[in-house]
């Protein structure tokens, strides 16, 4: 067994990090150190918490984690903020919000850069999630990109799925208008002391009432909060537990994490002949000499296509 | 357009041909804000120029000139050096000394825990009592502070802000246990919680309580506290944290704008609370756009008070301030060339026509200044007022074609901010989206890579640099003080009528949560002697926390 | 395939809320590729250290204008090592004198000290040589 997974299993915090970087980095280890994970998985339950850029959701996180740990559950945190994709570097600032909980043990937080992720989450986050739920973490906390529309990702992702609005800034009816409608299973009016908050949240219901929402069996509740005083957190709080046991109840929830490890072989494998197949191209001078003709327009790109697969 | 105008212009054109065609030094020209400017100013920038509307004469409206008929000509600003020591002792002994020379005027500066609303005992305060100013945990500390100072000959600035409501409380306090009514005090505390979420970030509840306790201070004050001060609008530490110019100025004085509308929200009448708003203003390098920007502060203010809040008060349309020169202008490297820039700025804010004047230490990059530091800051002051002639005259750069266009543009600027903050609804909901922060993190970052390009030149950092830089003597602080003040605060907590403070407390705590002012319960707090940091526990049960959004 | 991304915990320790530096050198640092973790402000050495550990920085930069620097440097560092993190390299900047700047990084306290005046290109420059330096030996 790889020294950083018996130390992980030992509860060493700074052998899951490191194990976060060496899998984030795509390192030599990656597959070895998931694959020995993978048997000390599927215990965590993981919840998304997405929403627009302004929502509260690292302040939501926070309350979370607060309630959280009044009941003595361990937390993991992954909070994903964007790469440029001029420069590759990020600024990740979503701790600010959660640092009281820095030196509390039972809760774990790291910040990912999307690197060139375009669904709302890091590269690496759903490794990073086994990660923590190796390191024998209750719930894993995933707070998305949040910059708009494409955030599916949360969705294949999370056990249950947030979608935090603000009333304050008015955009948060186009965000549902856009499309996120579908990945709640539940949905946050943060801020609630804000003018708007009940009217925004009425237009959620009325929405849900014209039958938006993605399954016919869950109407997704709609829950006011205020992280400045706390309130409304325990009835979110209740109503994830009524999402999970209806999930489990119904089968949803066994049958989503199927289909994400389904998913997560298809990845590997493609990601797998990917890698193969690019690197025989690339040591290949017939192939070499393909490219450079689609580059130079000498023949058009199915063409070329068509005589690379032809050769391998 | 005049004739006059018009040929003005042929000629301009002219001369403008063959400017084009000479020798330029290939410098950006523009100023420390990043603003260009043009090589020449003529009447053609001040074509709508009107002396009467724009300018008028000193103490008249709109106050471009002043804010007083004879201004130094009456009296020269006031030279208020900031100050602060490690224990409410040394300090009461330093002020006792400022007093027998003949200052009447103190200004306090508190250490970082007093500024947060931390005791000296608590944690995070570790390592930081005594340092940047006096720790002052209780109206114990408060009454040592002001111990055989009778507080109705003296007046007292206080820089304090979240916690200003308990400080100025503690104050109040000192004054009665001396015999002195609150009718009879003079002073002035910063108060202004705006800038802490745009710049300065010593924050500690959300935004609207914080608002509460202003609009609570301002209604107190008119009825018992009447000469005093209540908030000092700054823009000082908005520049400090990398703001423009006008930024600064557009920045401070919607800070100032929406205390207006918080005090006419809480039911009072403009010119009940107006006329004690005074401003706060920094004072930078680039001369020019300094000056413009004093001017053009004066008369946006009194328009807008007058036109839009319908101020009547003479008193409420005035904008008195108070500068100090720009500590962010300061370099560690070649110190000594501070003093030079200290001096330029000062002459600024004296072209300006500031109030008062605080002028920076040439060490202060490096660690608090030491008295001989301090004193050559005072005698720059002296300098300007008594030998280059500047206070001979009211305003005298007006006129200009260029001071008076860069006054224009400051004020035209301006407004165009006021437009887009009104449009992201009011200071509050700009600061909830990060309007202003975002702004001056943008506008700090482009400063530093126009000097990283040499864009820009400072003196001693990016060209004419010296490899050995004259080291110079620092003033170093005991860090014995903290243990004695710790230990002061627990004796006091073990000797004190423990009852009467919960007591206070939980009255202050239902205060908190009602509509209640507050103001009377924190004074009754503050004379159980409980400390400043059980006090702002209480208040943060009810309110609050703020946390930042950070912006790059 | 392995990437090497640079991780840089920014933060600004004490009470003082000047964090002008802090964020300038935190986006130039984003700018130079690098992956810069803000914590905020008004942070104690522990959190700083917690937090540099489970984001397994390979740099922490301190930035420090209270005059703080003497207790907070040495404070961080032994933390650290406490924790087993010393592989981590500490660094920072702000208003110090020069005796200080030289005492810390004699003491070993900080590995390098920035003071005003320091271009962000230098920074750069300097963290990029010293992990890659670092992950060779």
């Amino acid at each position: 067994m790889h020294e950083l997974v018996s130390r992980l299993l030992e509860g060493d915090r700074r052998a899951a990090a490191r194990i976060i970087t060496l899998v984030e980095n795509n390192g030599q280890e990656k597959e070895q150190l998931l694959s020995e994970l993978f048997p000390h998985t599927g215990k965590a339950f993981v919840l998304g918490v997405t929403g627009s850029p302004g929502a509260g959701k690292s302040s939501l996180v926070d309350s979370l984690v607060t309630h959280y740990r009044q009941q003595s559950l361990t937390i993991g945190v992954i909070a994903v903020d964007p790469t440029s994709p001029f420069t590759g570097g990020a600024i990740l600032g979503d701790r600010i919000r959660m640092q009281d909980h820095a030196l509390d043990r039972g809760v774990f937080i790291r910040s990912m850069g999307t690197r060139g992720s375009l669904g709302g989450l890091a590269r690496a986050t759903k490794e990073a999630i086994k990660v923590l739920d190796a390191y024998g973490r209750d719930i894993i906390l995933v707070e998305t990109v949040g910059v708009g529309q494409s955030e599916l990702d949360i969705m294949a992702t999370a056990d249950t799925t947030l979608v935090v609005l603000n009333p304050g800034t008015g955009d948060g009816i186009q965000t549902i208008k856009a499309g996120i409608m579908e990945i709640a299973d539940i949905f946050v009016v943060n801020k609630c002391d804000r003018d708007g908050a009940d009217k925004m949240a009425a237009e959620v219901e009325s929405m849900l009432d014209l039958g938006h929402g993605q399954n016919p069996y869950w109407r997704p509740p709609v829950k006011k909060t205020s992280t400045i005083d706390g309130r409304g957190i325990p009835e979110l709080v209740g109503a994830i537990i009524e999402h999970r046991e209806f999930a489990t109840a119904s089968g949803d929830f066994a049958e989503r994490r199927g289909q994400q490890l389904k998913a997560e072989v298809s990845e590997i494998v493609e990601d797998y002949l990917k890698k193969m197949l690019w690197s025989k191209v690339g040591a290949n001078a017939e192939m070499a000499q393909l490219l450079k003709d689609a580059s130079e327009r000498k023949s058009d790109p199915y063409t070329i296509a068509r005589r690379i697969l032809e050769v391998f | 357009m005049s004739d006059r105008l018009k040929s003005i212009e042929a000629k301009q054109k002219a001369w403008q041909e063959r400017y084009n065609q000479s020798k330029q030094r290939g410098a950006k020209f523009m100023t420390v804000s990043s603003e260009p400017i043009k090589e020449l100013y003529t009447p053609a920038d001040i074509a709508d120029f009107d002396f009467e509307r724009d300018l008028a004469f000193p103490g008249q409206y709109p106050y471009t000139r002043g804010v007083q008929t004879n201004m130094y000509r009456g009296r020269l600003w006031t030279m208020r050096q900031f100050a602060g020591f490690a224990s409410a002792k040394e300090t009461n002994e330093r002020f006792k000394f400022l007093l027998a020379k003949g200052q009447t005027g103190l200004s306090v500066a508190f250490d970082m825990p007093t500024i947060m609303g931390y005791d000296s005992d608590y944690p995070r305060s570790f390592g930081e009592v005594g340092r940047v100013g006096v720790a002052i945990d209780s109206l114990q500390d408060m009454e040592t502070l002001f111990e055989g100072i009778p507080l109705d000959k003296v007046s007292t600035s206080m820089t304090t802000n979240a916690p200003a409501s308990i400080l100025w409380a503690m104050y109040i306090a000192t004054a009665e246990k001396q015999g002195v009514a609150s009718e009879k005090l003079n002073g002035t505390i910063q108060n202004d919680i705006l800038k802490e979420y745009i710049a300065q970030k010593s924050w500690i509840f959300p935004p609207h309580p914080s608002m509460r306790i202003i609009t609570d201070i301002f209604k107190f004050a008119k009825e018992h506290v009447p000469k005093w001060n209540t908030i000092s609008i700054s823009g000082y530490h908005i520049r400090e944290a990398g703001a423009t110019a006008l930024q600064e100025l557009a920045f401070t004085l919607a800070d100032g704008f929406a205390y207006v509308e918080a005090g006419i929200a809480a039911g009072l009448d403009v010119d009940d609370f107006a006329p004690r708003l005074s401003f706060f203003f920094n004072s930078h390098t680039d001369f020019f756009e300094e000056v413009a920007k004093y001017r053009a502060a004066r008369r946006i203010w009194a328009r807008r008070m007058h036109e839009k809040y319908g101020a009547k008060d003479e008193k409420s349309l005035l904008l008195r301030f108070h500068t100090q020169t720009a500590g962010c202008s300061l370099t560690a490297q070649q110190p000594e060339n501070n003093i030079v820039r200290t001096a330029f700025q000062a002459l600024a804010a004296v072209m300006g026509g500031t109030q008062s004047l605080h002028t920076n230490s040439m060490d202060e990059v490096l660690a608090l200044p030491t008295e001989k530091a301090v004193q050559i800051a005072l005698r720059t002051q002296q300098l300007i007022a008594y030998e280059t002639g500047v206070a001979n005259t009211i305003d005298p750069l007006a006129g200009s074609y260029f001071v008076e266009a860069m006054t224009n543009r400051m004020e035209q600027g301006a407004e165009e901010y006021f437009q887009k903050i009104d449009a992201l609804g009011g200071v509050l909901a700009a600061i909830d989206k990060n309007f202003f922060q975002q702004e001056i993190a943008d506008a700090a970052f482009r400063y530093q890579k126009e000097i990283e390009r040499k864009d820009r030149i400072i003196v001693g950092v990016n060209d004419f640099v010296q490899t050995e830089n004259l080291t110079i003597d620092l003033l170093k602080i005991d860090p014995e003080i903290e243990r004695e003040q710790v230990q002061r605060l627990q004796k006091l907590r073990a000797t004190r009528d423990n009852d009467r403070v919960q007591a206070t407390l939980a009255d202050l705590r239902q205060a908190a949560a009602s509509t209640d002012n507050l103001i009377p319960k924190i004074l009754a707090s503050v004379k159980a002697y409980a400390t400043q940091g059980e006090i702002v526990n209480v208040l943060r049960e009810v309110f609050g926390e703020y946390k930042e959004k950070a912006v790059f | 395939m392995e990437e090497c991304k640079i991780r840089v915990l920014v933060a600004k320790p004490g009470l003082d809320g000047h964090d002008r530096g802090a964020k300038v050198i935190a986006r130039a640092l984003r700018d130079g590729g690098m992956e810069v973790i803000y914590t905020g402000l008004h942070q104690t050495p522990e959190q700083v250290v917690e937090a540099a550990i489970q984001e397994d920085v390979d740099v922490i930069g301190l930035s420090i204008l209270s005059g703080a620097h003497m207790t907070i440097f040495p404070r961080v560092k032994q933390l650290l090592l406490e924790n087993g993190a010393d592989n981590i390299m500490l660094i920072g900047g702000g208003t110090m004198p020069e005796e200080d700047v030289q005492a810390l990084i004699l003491s070993g306290d900080a590995k390098a000290l920035f003071t005003p005046g320091t271009s962000t290109e230098d920074i750069i420059t300097w963290i990029r040589q010293s992990v890659y330096s670092g992950e060779s030996a």
